[in-house]
């Protein structure tokens, strides 16, 4: 009897040993795929941000260039006690071109000397033009005066140019080239960080173009997006959740809000384009029209999470807060919604950051237009980030490829800005 | 221990569809619904009524959905005494104690039927408003629930909500009488403004009771406030209600027939929904006059 058990024991033990070793085999090789899995897309993403970035990171500096600039006052068409009406209209142009033709006075022919005022972006200009109004004294006098590059002249400055082409096949020509490298070895050409970039809108000229216009506008629009699916969206997933009875008319609604989430963003375009500007007649491209939009379309988004944090709170805390005394109301606000509130803010996040990519459904109420102001408000026109890097994705001149990558990285940076703010805010609610 | 683990057997021909989304919501509140839906009249022995009862129940029936919990309950809370109700699992004592202060209105599928009134007025009464109602009628609940606020706020809510403090300073007193009355003050004032989720399962559940003492209710209701604690917070709690029956009337639903017989003066015995016998503690643990609470007493079930 004693032998049979003790057989029966060995042979479940050695079963058992055996099956062991293929389980422990299976659970190694799933490990594998999943850490396959996360390197894999770890390389993507670097792959996907080296590129980026490569392409970006030049676009944040700008060359400048150092030029002599007499500012002869009749060339500049001014008299000799002059109005700020007379400095601000004066002919800053005549007096770059001159100077120009100064530093290199060996250069004749209408065609060479166009090839060399082409150098100097058209920024110059004014640059002049607000030095002089800050200094009238400046008159009559020749200081040296850092000038914005052209957009080629920077790019070959930066390396970007490959001279081993033929000439005809580029922008930057040979005489271009010996001029610039002249500059250079004089120590008359220097890279500074790309201000511009921050401080101005759109621009027909690469050296010229900034974010600053596109930035407003996204912050604008979500702002209003916010603003609207916020409030609305958490106060519906309250009603749903704890006061609204449950009926058939309840489970529509909660159909219907599920499809919403999955209904295609250029629909909300449409929509947007034949109710809020066609009928209700509010101004094309504002960020308006563009944030009552979006919020249309985030609206289901923040429900539907709202909802789930909110069922996820535990029964217990409800019935001690009413067995206190607490209404229902009361109930909600004091106990459930702060509890619920990190799963809402994800909620939120998640909503805002889809908004804030959004380019379809603004294309259809007219934020593609080339706005070059930046936006002062809600009803001013603007465009997005997202926009703005689908029109400069668009642009042929080769400036505008760094600055795509350049505005791309803005977006993700101010996507992560977000998301500091939403778990700081997280942090907060869950500690209390 | 209700609503853990115990499944509700409702006999196939009763369910009905939806009758598990029922027992669900039921069993989320750690109720354990049980069906003892019979025809049948019974009389419940013993004493059930007294002189000047705080709180009155007549002919209550209680039903969740198309299953019944309650029979046909009759039964006075006295006042400034320490009534226990025991009785096996799912015999229908905590849905009773949720009746009291209307507890069970938050389950939709519940619904209750006959007479309670607190010092005389019916408080399912249109009209009535359970705020005030749950106020005046505090509750402890079996697993403590102290909100994820301070230890002050805990404390301080109901008085805020209701009005009961004019400024800090009496804020203040509240809290802190609160808290002695709850004989947690000791252990806890140099720490008011910590979570009060991060306290013991004992010092939780007197929290729990110095939540419910702050808005001076006139009764207390405790669904099993000890069994999820250990023996010493038991004893302690134990002491606190003795200490607190000659404020406050007290109903204390208990699973231990120990705890029942050391804390109260009289005793219901419940089974299957219906009140079986009421008497003095003594009287109901040393001569029960019903065969079902002598085999319950004696351990036959239970």
């Amino acid at each position: 009897m004693n032998n049979m058990s003790n057989q029966d024991r060995y042979r479940n033990t050695a079963a058992i040993q055996a099956s062991l070793r293929k389980r422990y085999a299976r659970e190694r090789r799933f490990q594998w795929y999943g850490r396959i899995a996360v390197l894999g897309s770890f390389v993507f993403l670097a792959i996907l941000l080296l590129d980026i970035v490569g392409k970006g990171l030049p676009a944040f500096s700008q060359y400048f260039i150092q030029v002599p600039i007499e500012m002869d006052a009749d060339r500049l068409g001014v008299g000799p006690d002059p109005t700020e009406d007379e400095l601000f209209g004066a002919n800053y142009l005549a007096v770059i071109k001159a100077s120009l033709r100064e530093l290199f006075p060996d250069v004749e022919g209408r065609k060479e000397k166009r090839l060399l005022y082409e150098m100097i972006s058209l920024r110059a200009e004014y640059t002049l033009r607000d030095r002089v109004l800050e200094n009238p004294g400046l008159i009559g006098t020749t200081t040296e005066f850092w000038l914005l590059a052209h957009a080629e002249a920077g790019s070959y400055l930066k390396g970007q140019v490959d001279t081993a082409l033929p000439e005809a096949d580029r922008r930057v020509k040979d005489l271009q080239v010996q001029w610039l490298e002249r500059l250079r070895a004089e120590g008359r050409a220097e890279e500074r960080f790309n201000a511009t970039f921050f401080t101005q809108g759109d621009s027909r000229e690469p050296e010229m173009a900034g974010i600053k216009a596109a930035l407003y506008g996204s912050f604008f629009t979500l702002l209003v997006t916010f603003l609207l699916a916020f409030p609305i969206g958490v106060f519906s997933a309250v009603y749903l959740e704890e006061f609204a009875p449950r009926n058939r008319v309840t489970d529509l609604i909660e159909i219907n809000i599920n499809n919403l989430a999955a209904v295609p963003s250029i629909v909300f375009g449409l929509l947007g384009l034949a109710v809020f500007i066609n009928f209700f007649e509010l101004p094309r491209s504002a960020p308006l029209v563009g944030g009552i939009v979006l919020s249309l379309m985030t609206l289901p988004t923040i429900i539907i999470t709202s909802r789930a944090a909110i069922q996820a709170v535990s029964p217990s805390i409800r019935e001690a807060a009413l067995g206190v005394g607490a209404s229902r109301l009361q109930t909600v606000f004091h106990h459930v919604l702060p509890v619920a509130m990190p799963g809402i803010l994800t909620g939120a996040i998640i909503g805002m950051a889809q908004a804030l990519g959004e380019t379809a459904p603004l294309l259809m109420i007219g934020m593609v237009a080339f706005i070059v102001d930046v936006p002062g408000g809600v009803t001013d026109p603007s465009t997005v980030l997202p926009v703005q890097i689908f029109l400069w994705a668009d642009s042929p001149e080769r400036g505008f490829t760094e600055k795509t990558s350049a505005a791309i990285m803005v977006l993700m940076g101010f996507l992560i800005v977000m998301n500091a703010v939403a778990i700081y805010l997280r942090r907060r609610f869950e500690l209390k | 221990m209700t609503g853990t683990g115990e499944s509700t057997p409702v006999s196939p021909a009763r369910a009905t569809a939806g009758s598990v989304e029922e027992a669900a919501t039921a069993r989320d509140h750690g109720l354990n619904v049980r069906d003892h839906t019979e025809t049948g009249d019974y009389k419940t022995v013993g004493k059930p009524f007294v002189e000047n009862a705080k709180m009155a129940a007549r002919n209550v029936n209680v039903y969740y959905g198309d299953k019944q919990a309650i029979l046909n309950v009759s039964l006075d809370i006295g006042a400034n005494e320490v009534i226990a109700m025991i009785g096996p699992s799912g015999c229908g004592k905590s849905t009773f104690l949720r009746t009291l202060n209307r507890m069970n209105d938050i389950i939709p599928i519940c619904r209750v039927e006959g007479d309670i009134s607190l010092d005389g007025e019916d408080i399912y009464g249109s009209g009535q408003d359970t705020v005030l109602l749950r106020a005046r009628v505090g509750m402890v609940f079996q697993k403590p629930n102290p909100f994820p606020k301070s230890i002050y706020e805990n404390v301080a809510y109901g008085p805020r909500i209701h009005g009961l403090a004019h400024n800090k300073a009496e804020m203040d007193e509240i809290v802190e009488n609160s808290l002695r009355r709850a004989s947690l003050f000791d252990e806890v004032k140099d720490q008011l403004d910590k979570p009060g989720t991060g306290l013991s399962g004992g010092q939780q559940q007197r929290l729990c009771i110095a939540r419910a003492i702050a808005v001076s209710p006139e009764v207390i209701l405790m669904d099993e406030p000890c069994s999820a604690l250990d023996p010493i917070a038991t004893a302690r709690i134990e002491e606190l209600i003795d200490e607190l029956r000659a404020n406050y009337t007290i109903a204390i639903v208990t699973h231990s027939m120990q705890q029942a017989a050391r804390v109260s003066q009289r005793t219901a015995y419940f089974h299957l929904g219906k009140l079986i016998e009421v008497g003095a503690t003594k009287t109901v643990f040393t001569t029960p006059r019903h065969e079902l609470t002598e085999n319950y007493i004696t351990g036959r079930f239970g």
